[in-house]
């Protein structure tokens, strides 16, 4: 698993590392049960603090995304799918929005679109 | 949480000088970086704590206990790194060694070997022949080598490269797996302390201006830039170290959502780094 931490964006540096654990687990890079570096070790690794890597951690684990285990670490949880449905819905849905911003720059109709859509699910 | 520093009202006063009620603390398994001017006051207050100076009033804690009292053992404990090597410059590094590791009733020998081999110090016949560099990372390596719980470092960055500076912070790093450590480094080269310090004080003219975790400073205030229109009685009192130019002006600000609603799309918002803080609040001051 990748995390690239850029400083100039503009969401917190805890954010950023949420937003890409979570990218990991929803395509499938992290599985249930993968164990994750400890806070400290991904506070060293990253070159950030212990107080941002424990808060990404406190987010991801109070959406349900990872869970420690006292003595033992920090693993991916074990997602209800619904959940992780739900996440994946999302993912599309940020890409369709990313397709129609570009079809619009180029000036496509939405029923070229379409089409283009219709297409390429009856082709994959 | 457990604090290995407590810092309570802490005064010292001499001609020139105030450093005036200072209070914070440090938990333990955390990083503080001090930060701060020249001559704000960071030194004066490391000093008081290791007691090499006296207090005027206050009360210092280290691992709970007084700083006076029970000055031997807390010595014993605590990794101190100065700005300048206090050490026999005419002797080399193995005598030095020699000299300071009785005074540790945990000395590591193993420990400092290694580090010494880690850090490429060179065993050269005088300690004054060593670079700025290759000082403090002897210094570093005394300090890390009697099982401190706690490193003091006073401007260990200053005068040093970027190369070295960045090979310091990979050795916090490492020191800060083990979560019974903590560290207090000051500094006045913030870009150092921006990501792997936990918590930031800053002090000013002997005065503290703000105690937060980082991540709380750096989300509370913002850079606004903007046309100089903008600029009346309420919206001054928003900005700190406000500087007008012939077109616009810039200033840092405390109160992001107070400002994007007086002023909303006119004026530019930016995040802040620890130097502007450091910038702007020192400038703040000088405004009349």
């Amino acid at each position: 698993m990748n995390i690239i931490i850029a400083n100039s964006s503009p969401d917190p540096i805890y954010e950023q590392i949420c937003q890409q654990i979570k990218n990991a687990i929803v395509k499938g890079e992290l599985t249930p049960g993968d164990l994750l570096p400890s806070i400290r070790n991904l506070a060293r690794e990253l070159r950030i603090s212990v107080i941002t890597s424990k808060r990404a951690y406190e987010e991801l684990e109070r959406e349900g995304f990872i869970e420690t285990v006292g003595g033992k670490g920090t693993f991916v949880s074990l997602h209800n799918t619904e959940l992780l449905r739900e996440k994946r819905m999302q993912l599309i849905e940020e890409k369709l929005t990313e397709t129609v911003m570009e079809s619009k720059i180029l000036d496509i109709s939405l029923a070229t679109l379409h089409e283009m859509l219709d297409l390429l699910y009856k082709e994959v | 949480m457990e604090n290995i520093l407590e810092v309570n009202n802490l005064s010292k006063s001499w001609p020139g000088f105030n450093l005036d009620q200072v209070s914070f603390s440090i938990p333990r398994g955390y990083i503080m970086g001090f930060i701060g001017p020249n001559g704000a006051g960071k030194t004066t207050t490391i000093k008081l704590i290791m007691n090499l100076i006296h207090k005027d009033s206050g009360e210092i804690k280290v691992f709970g206990q007084d700083h006076i009292r029970f000055q031997k053992e807390i010595r014993d404990r605590i990794g101190f790194v100065y700005d300048e090597g206090y050490f026999y410059e005419h002797l080399d590094i193995v005598v030095i060694k020699q000299i300071i590791a009785p005074f540790y009733s945990r000395w590591d020998e193993k420990a400092f070997q290694q580090y010494v081999r880690e850090f490429h110090i060179p065993v050269k016949p005088k300690f004054k022949d060593l670079s700025r560099g290759e000082k403090m990372k002897f210094s570093l390596a005394l300090a890390l080598s009697h099982n401190a719980e706690f490193i003091i470092m006073d401007e260990p960055t200053s005068g040093l490269d970027p190369v070295f500076r960045n090979e310091l912070l990979d050795i916090l790093a490492d020191l800060m797996q083990d979560d019974t450590k903590s560290i207090l480094f000051s500094t006045h080269i913030t870009s150092d302390l921006q990501r792997i310090a936990d918590y930031i004080c800053f002090i000013k003219q002997g005065k503290i201006v703000f105690c937060q975790d980082m991540e709380t400073v750096l989300n509370q205030h913002i850079v606004v830039k903007g046309p100089s229109d903008i600029l009346n009685e309420t919206t001054r009192p928003l900005f700190t170290g406000l500087r007008e130019h012939s077109f616009g002006f810039e200033a840092m600000s405390r109160d992001a959502a107070e400002v994007s609603r007086l002023m909303g799309d006119r004026v530019k918002i930016e995040k802040v780094n620890l130097e502007d803080i450091m910038l702007y609040t020192v400038r703040g001051d000088s405004r009349v």
